[in-house]
């Protein structure tokens, strides 16, 4: 690991401890109000000021943190298990369906994945309980992002098929079930850790244009997203410099992510 | 000869990526119908929960409507309409979406072309400056500024715009501009790194005959394959830059249609989108067999 790698992997370490220790740090409740000081500046009682309705900055931030940096991995998780199973089922057994599974991947990559989402949002009630609206976003990310890494999975997967010791494991009347366990997944783990890896800087993107979209996480519950909502108002922003730290901190985990990851072409 | 068979051989396979294009759209159409049919309260029209109306004026009405008929009649009634170029009425906005969609595709079409340009020259002419001085402090800014610009959400960048009063179609080149940066910047450094491109620099090759004939044969095919890609990543852009900058164009009609779950919209704006990608991918794949001359 190069040195610039362990400083991004050091900062990434020090924002996922805080997110995970958020609710011991966090001053107030996210969604207590204030009402006696809507916009106010950095105080000590508000380390970050608080918002147009009179809510602690700094707790929305470390919650929407938490609940950014809870949902893109576990989006990621979700679309890497489907690209994963699809994938390798794919690779393995070629022929119609390897077909269809590169064919949808290719229609779906096609496409503009927000098109794709706002569709599937479209769907969807829009008035829902927070809560209910992050597992949405959650879902929708991970049921439709497995395109790019079923395409990386299943030509690993056929070079797995054709390969010399799984012929040997076959010759020697290996099952298929035993096949898959000991032979394949232990060959192709190493790519389904980098896939899901990849996918979790574009799905804190994602959440994050969604929720700027007002059609991602619901308010009251914060996310970058929804935090960055209120930049639209660049007279509130100019006088409040501090309401960009939401978009600072999306921007360090992004580019610590990138900085430490492969990138997709060299997983391919 | 050969080259007689190299572009029959292209000819079949144009053939194939159009019958391929055809039957996705006939898939896409069904999906979209499917989608449309079941669409909440989709199946309900106004003047049936008139009050005014009778019962049997009601089961007339409901007779007369397509939607009340069996799914195969639904599809026929909805393929039948969409080859006369009827794509149905917006829920929201009560206007014929065929008509929307004349209105709004010029908008974001001026957009995505203006955007795509200017990130496509910006992006070759930094590759190939990198190329030309090759050094670790070039290198690094350009890669800092590439990791800054990626890590911005296309919301923020199409804020940005307002903010600074920049047309839509910067916005869109600012978001595309860093994922085709990054891709031609290695394609060229691989294809100058290849053998054959060494020897022709040993044999004392002035620069612009090296690129012009042993480097853009290598890189052309992927190049003119991104150009198709890079349509499908602007019209994505499009959406939350439309949607922020306020410009009347497709991405802003989907995203209306989102928020006021206006199915039928959605569903056929992202069906012509659809197409309008297959369609420049494919264009884009087979320009690239034909530059390289292998069209398996």
């Amino acid at each position: 690991m190069k040195p610039l790698q362990k400083v991004a992997a050091s900062i990434l370490f020090a924002i996922f401890v805080s997110m995970a220790l958020a609710t011991f740090l966090l001053p107030v409740p996210y969604a207590r109000q204030f009402r006696d000081t809507p916009n106010a500046s950095p105080s000590t009682a508000h380390p970050l000021g608080t918002d147009g309705l009179g809510r602690d900055s700094l707790s929305r931030l470390l919650y929407g943190t938490r609940v950014s940096l809870l949902l893109a991995p576990a989006a990621a998780f979700l679309s890497t298990l489907i690209a994963a199973f699809l994938g390798s089922v794919a690779g393995l057994l070629g022929g119609w369906f390897e077909r269809i599974v590169l064919a949808a991947s290719d229609l779906s990559l096609a496409l503009p994945w927000l098109f794709l989402l706002l569709v599937v949002r479209a769907m969807l009630p829009l008035d829902v309980p927070p809560l209910v609206s992050v597992v949405i976003a959650f879902l929708m990310m991970g049921l439709l992002g497995w395109q790019t890494s079923v395409r990386v999975i299943c030509a690993a997967a056929r070079g797995v098929r054709d390969s010399d010791f799984l012929l040997l494991a076959r010759s020697t009347g290996c099952k298929p079930a035993r096949l898959v366990w000991r032979h394949v997944a232990p060959n192709l783990r190493p790519l389904f850790y980098a896939q899901f890896f990849i996918s979790i800087p574009l799905f804190i993107l994602t959440e994050a244009n969604l929720s700027i979209l007002g059609l991602g996480v619901m308010e009251p519950m914060p996310s970058w997203g929804n935090l960055m909502r209120g930049f639209e108002d660049l007279s509130t922003l100019s006088a409040n410099p501090w309401r960009l730290v939401p978009l600072i901190l999306l921007v360090i985990v992004v580019m610590c992510f990138q900085l430490v990851l492969p990138t997709q072409e060299a997983t391919q | 000869m050969s080259e007689t068979k190299t572009s029959t051989k292209l000819l079949r396979l144009g053939l194939r990526r159009l019958l391929v294009l055809l039957c996705l759209a006939l898939v896409g159409a069904l999906l979209s119908a499917t989608l449309v049919r079941f669409a909440p309260g989709n199946s309900a029209s106004e003047r049936e929960l008139d009050p005014r109306w009778r019962a049997d004026s009601v089961e007339a009405l409901r007779q007369q409507q397509a939607l009340h008929q069996g799914l195969p009649s639904f599809y026929f009634h909805y393929l039948a309409a969409l080859a006369h170029g009827d794509l149905g009425q917006s829920e929201s906005l009560r206007r014929p979406v065929g008509e929307l969609l004349r209105q709004r595709l010029p908008v974001t079409g001026n957009s995505v072309v203006g955007g795509l340009g200017v990130a496509w020259l910006a992006a070759a002419l930094l590759a190939s400056l990198g190329i030309a001085c090759r050094g670790w402090f070039f290198e690094a800014s350009t890669t800092a500024f590439n990791s800054l610009l990626l890590s911005l959400p296309s919301a923020v960048v199409a804020m940005l715009a307002v903010h600074l009063r920049t047309p839509v179609f910067c916005a869109i080149a600012v978001v595309v501009f860093p994922r085709l940066y990054g891709y031609i910047r290695n394609l060229l450094v691989r294809s100058y790194d290849q053998p054959h491109v060494l020897a022709a620099r040993a044999r004392g090759l002035g620069s612009s005959a090296i690129f012009l004939r042993h480097v853009l044969p290598l890189a052309a095919p992927p190049l003119l394959a991104l150009l198709g890609v890079s349509f499908a990543i602007s019209f994505g852009a499009a959406i939350p830059i439309e949607a922020l900058c306020d410009s009347p164009g497709l991405g802003q009609l989907a995203w209306q249609a989102a928020l006021s779950r206006d199915l039928p919209l959605i569903v056929n704006v992202t069906l012509i989108v659809a197409l309008v990608m297959l369609a420049a991918n494919s264009l884009g794949d087979l320009a690239g067999r034909t530059f390289s001359g292998q069209p398996q």
